[in-house]
């Protein structure tokens, strides 16, 4: 602290009482010295924690919106038939549309090369299997076609006859779309432009949504009827044995997650040591050894092992600032111990209870690593989706990334509320 | 702003780079005993020729990715890039590749046949220049079947006469064409039937008979290993890698090569790119008949050129004789299937959901 | 958490029952990472405790995959990179991790809450999401497959955490006694260094160990961002569960987890020094 922050307080004793305007001690008027000082003060906070602020802007806030910008992204069909675009704006979507508007796809692909033309055709066979050949071979025969143009195209490939490829056209002309989200979402435009749920067999996203959010939900559920118990016996053992038993639950924290997923692929695999017991104590027949692993009981059962501390480190320190007086005092009232535990101790763990909850669902649904490597094919969650989408093409790219722009804004919304119901400042480890 | 920032950060890396650009080539490939191949084949003798110093990045894993977003920054620094067909497709596609002019830039056949027409039919792409074929086949484990292993695909499906769990990569490409095979259908009529809704119905059916004794893999190890360890009787696998386990590790597998499916990897140069001249002179090279032959020396997979395949020699490493373990000799090239990546640019996105979707449910 | 005398039998039985089944969630928490321990010396490569294992017959076990693993140069280089990034970006992470967690603890922090909760974001947006937003972004400059953004990429991972154990030393601290500095006649660096600095090492250590294991054990932003050369063991752990499982990784897996064991009594020690500066 500066000099002039330490005198106000001085100043202050010494002129209390007088009606005079309040000075410094050395004469200056104290509301002055108090607004610098106080702003002073304010700029040297903010200056200490500028360089992670600045950091963590740039090297991360700033990729990861500028990432999100592109699922909206739609400048393929504006930018590369510019005169189909401005011709199809006229066309009431009855029919075909007129010939106008097949010269100026004619002219386009003319025009167009390879790439510019490759860019499109891709953008659009998403939408509609097969265009992107249809319009790469038209592409190839542009140079030898005639007017009239509507003929001479739907000579080249009779997909040009299909009034859905010229709605398509029309509907991605405008640069930026909400497609992948409705995809996403498994939902598509249909013939008329209405939104409508995607054909059945096709539906994939919403389900692996649901699941990620049920499998977080079940994991969280069994954090809390294993994390229960413990935290509330570490709270009330003597701090001695509370903190060598604490060990316990910090040594898989402090332990790396690769080693904690291996750990289980060991335990559980068909010819792992779960399976070796139970075949050697003959409780399942050694043909018929149980699949623990690659499915969802495998994902459920390491991701609860590893998220299980996260429950319990909350729990327990909201449990120990508890006095054991109270539940006393409630039995000696004349209830009875359950009634007592219900009534008075469990709504007091409440906070703990509840950052532990969202703390674990949180870091749940976000998981990657652990369903990649023991989930097979059942038990993955939206992320192990998006990371497969992420390589692909640009089409894919995008769709990936309004899946995780979804995922991303569950996980602010669960985190805002966190901070609503818990506050960050309370986060602790160890 | 933020490029600029990025771009200062950039600074130093790229003077180092920009010290060497006109004496130096940045070739991109997948590491491992595939570079290790080309380096042997290609780059240490046309280094050796003209002093041309040759930058290795092995990030052909990512190389759609990767070749974007240099695009997309304007600041294109790989020169040559080792890709997958279909990859190359795609990023040809995005405009992303330069488009390759084959009799102009590429050595005739030492007959003088031009390159256009050298190249193995259809391993070609308007920004791709082909280097080697492999395959994906069925291989099975010998000690499985001690009476004789599968010999088609329709067998593969016979969990009855070969029982045993399955291994397939978890991918719809190729499994749904083999579904097909196995259900009767003529290798030359798959794709045809695959673009339309009731094919894709009658493969995903076929898939269903066998999706309870299925393992999925996804890398490239998962096969080999899977049958070593007797969980799978039978899988789907690069011929590269049941060659390396037969050859180096004298494991007890057998390739059946009905129904093969070939893919085509090579070579794209990604735009924007002022090396072009130097580019050209080291796919000139790198291409010939003689280089593409040399590569087989050293892995199990074939020369993409015809003019290549009379030339395969033995493998340097334990005197083998490779031709029998080309997925292109003709008695494994019988019922070999061209993996239509033309079809799959159309269909892939589509189909590969309703793959998730029916692995999901 | 003694029973009282006058304990009904019901009260003792479920107390017994309570105990019981929290002795067997401890065993759930522990017995998994113990287990990998004696298995990384099985002299056969299999994941199980084989007969001459359960005999404690000598043949049952051997160091052969501990010879695997540091005789390999791949996995010395993973280990060698994965220790530099870690430490790399713990120094860069704690230094703003701490400067951060003093800012926000002055009083006259505007928006506190807030910058808080954005400061420790990194640390609940999936990794996922993260990961190739990073990849997007270090490509663009060319910088992927670099040390420069996996070092970076580590420090915004880490930094959190720095910010949330040196803010809760911070809460506990003192403020009287940088007045009794000040008035001793210090300035404000001596101040910083000779008073606040010791009492908040232990919180700024602890800050740091976190980030570190943070670092270590990171696996998704290196799977997008690492290259050949910077391969850290967590890429090369996580490619071998997927493709073929072999117990060198069981090896390593061992040797971290008698790491954590370590930290973990850095840790203890730590919080034993705190809590005697706090009462004495």
């Amino acid at each position: 602290m500066t000099d002039a922050a330490v005198s106000p307080g001085m100043g202050l004793n010494q002129t209390a009482s007088k009606s005079a305007p309040l000075t410094t001690a050395d004469g200056k008027p104290l509301k002055a010295a108090l607004r610098k000082a106080n702003g002073r003060a304010r700029r040297n906070a903010l200056l200490l924690v500028a360089p992670l602020f600045v950091f963590l802007l740039f090297t991360y806030t700033i990729p990861i919106v500028q990432m999100m910008a592109r699922s909206v992204m739609n400048p393929e069909v504006a930018n590369n038939l510019p005169n189909t675009s401005a011709a199809i704006g006229d066309w009431d979507g009855e029919g075909l549309p007129s010939e106008e508007v097949f010269a100026a796809m004619a002219q386009d692909l003319k025009n167009g090369g390879r790439s510019t033309i490759g860019r499109v055709a891709a953008r659009l066979n998403t939408d509609m299997p097969g265009l992107r050949s249809t319009m790469m071979g038209a592409m190839r025969d542009a140079d030898e076609f005639q007017a009239p143009f509507k003929e001479a195209l739907l000579a080249d490939d009779d997909d040009w006859g299909d009034p859905r490829l010229w709605t398509l056209i029309k509907r991605e002309t405008r640069t930026i779309t909400p497609a992948y989200y409705l995809r996403a979402l498994d939902y598509e435009y249909d013939q008329a432009g209405e939104i409508v749920p995607r054909p059945e067999n096709l539906q994939v996203y919403r389900s692996i949504f649901w699941q990620t959010a049920w499998m977080s939900g079940l994991i969280t559920i069994l954090t809390i009827l294993m994390g229960y118990p413990v935290a509330h016996l570490l709270a009330t053992l003597p701090l001695k044995r509370a903190n060598l038993l604490m060990i316990l639950v910090l040594l898989p924290f402090w332990t790396s997650l690769l080693v904690r997923t291996s750990a289980w692929i060991v335990l559980l695999q068909q010819e792992g040591v779960v399976n070796n017991f139970l075949v050697f104590f003959q409780i399942v027949d050694d043909n018929d050894r149980m699949r623990l692993i690659y499915n969802r009981i495998g994902t459920i059962i390491a991701m609860t092992h590893i998220l299980l501390p996260f429950m319990i480190l909350p729990l327990y320190s909201v449990m120990k600032t508890i006095p054991p007086s109270l539940t006393r005092a409630a039995r000696s009232m004349g209830a009875t111990p359950l009634r007592a535990h219900l009534t008075v101790y469990m709504p007091l763990t409440i906070p703990g209870l509840a950052a532990g909850v969202l703390l674990v669902f949180i870091l749940a649904i976000g998981y990657y690593i652990t369903p990649a490597l023991v989930g097979g094919e059942g038990g993955i969650f939206i992320s192990n989706l998006i990371a497969d989408r992420m390589t692909g093409s640009l089409s894919q790219l995008r769709l990936a990334l309004a899946l995780a722009t979804i995922l991303l804004v569950g996980v602010l919304v669960l985190y805002w509320l966190f901070n609503r119901l818990v506050g960050v400042e309370r986060l602790k480890f160890g | 702003m933020l490029k600029q920032l990025a771009l200062t950060a950039a600074a130093s890396a790229m003077a180092i780079t920009a010290a060497t650009a006109q004496d130096s080539l940045t070739i991109v490939s997948w590491g491992g005993a595939y570079s290790e191949s080309q380096l042997k084949a290609y780059d240490e003798p046309y280094t050796e020729k003209t002093g041309v110093q040759i930058l290795h990045e092995d990030k052909s894993n990512q190389a759609l990715a990767g070749i974007r977003s240099q695009v997309e920054a304007g600041n294109v620094t790989w020169d040559v890039v080792d890709m997958l067909q279909s990859d190359a497709q795609r990023a040809c596609d995005e405009g992303l590749l330069v488009e390759i002019e084959f009799d102009e830039w590429l050595a005739p056949a030492p007959d003088g046949t031009p390159a256009s027409e050298d190249f193995i039919e259809g391993t070609t792409g308007d920004c791709f220049v082909p280097q080697i074929l492999y395959a994906t086949m069925f291989a099975y484990n010998t000690n499985a079947f001690p009476d004789g292993g599968p010999k088609t695909i329709a067998d593969v499906w016979d969990l009855e006469k070969f029982p045993g769990t399955r291994s397939l990569e978890k991918i719809p490409q190729k499994n749904l064409e083999w579904a097909l095979m196995a259900d009767g259908v003529p290798a030359d009529e798959v794709y045809e039937l695959l673009a339309t809704e009731e094919g894709q119905d009658r493969a995903f059916a076929k898939l269903d008979e066998i999706k309870g004794n299925v393992i999925w893999w996804e890398a490239g190890a998962q096969p080999p290993q899977l049958l070593a360890d007797g969980e799978v009787t039978i899988a789907s696998a690069y011929n590269g890698r049941i060659f390396n386990a037969q050859v180096n590790e004298d494991q007890p597998f057998e390739i059946m090569w009905d129904g093969q499916m070939f893919e085509v990897d090579g070579w794209v140069v990604p735009v924007d790119n002022d090396n072009l001249e130097q580019i050209k002179d080291y796919l000139f090279f790198a291409t010939d008949t003689q280089r593409l032959a040399d590569q087989a020396k050293y892995i199990a997979y074939a020369p993409a050129r015809e003019s290549s395949v009379p030339l395969v020699g033995n493998h340097e490493a334990t005197g083998v004789d490779m031709k029998p373990h080309m997925p292109t000799s003709p008695e494994n090239f019988q019922n070999a299937v061209r993996f239509d990546v033309e079809f799959w640019a159309d269909y892939g996105d589509a189909i590969e959901e309703r793959f998730n979707a029916w692995l999901s449910s | 958490m003694a029973l009282p005398d006058h304990a009904t039998r019901l009260e003792r039985v479920w107390h017994r029952t309570y105990l019981i089944i929290c002795g067997l969630i401890f065993f759930f928490l522990v017995a998994p990472i113990i287990v990998i321990i004696p298995l990384s010396f099985n002299a056969t490569p299999y994941f199980t405790f084989t007969k001459e294992m359960l005999t404690f017959n000598p043949d049952g076990y051997s160091m052969r995959w501990y010879d695997d693993l540091l005789s390999s140069r791949e996995w010395i280089r993973s280990i060698q990179n994965s220790f530099f990034i870690a430490i790399t970006s713990t120094i860069i992470a704690t230094t703003l991790g701490t400067l951060a967690a003093l800012g926000l603890s002055r009083r006259e922090m505007p928006a506190r809450a807030a910058i808080t909760a954005f400061l420790i974001s990194p640390m609940i947006v999936p990794l996922i999401i993260t990961a190739a937003a990073l990849f997007a972004f270090y490509a663009r400059a060319n910088l992927s497959q670099t040390y420069f953004s996996i070092i970076m990429s580590h420090v915004v991972l880490g930094a959190p955490f720095v910010v949330i154990t040196v803010t809760a030393a911070l809460s506990g601290f003192d403020n009287q006694l940088i007045r009794a500095s000040q008035s001793l006649g210090a300035n404000q660096v001596t101040t910083f260094f000779k008073v606040i600095l010791p009492l908040l090492l232990p919180g700024i250590i602890a800050g740091g160990l976190f980030a570190f294991i943070t670092s270590l054990d990171e696996v998704v932003v290196v799977l997008f961002l690492a290259g050949p050369e910077q391969t850290p063991m967590t890429v090369r752990m996580f490619s071998g569960l997927r493709e073929e499982i072999s117990p060198t990784i069981l090896a390593l897996a061992s040797i971290l987890v008698a790491l954590s064991i370590g930290l973990l009594t850095m840790m203890e020690l730590l919080r034993r020094r705190t809590e005697r500066q706090r009462s004495g």
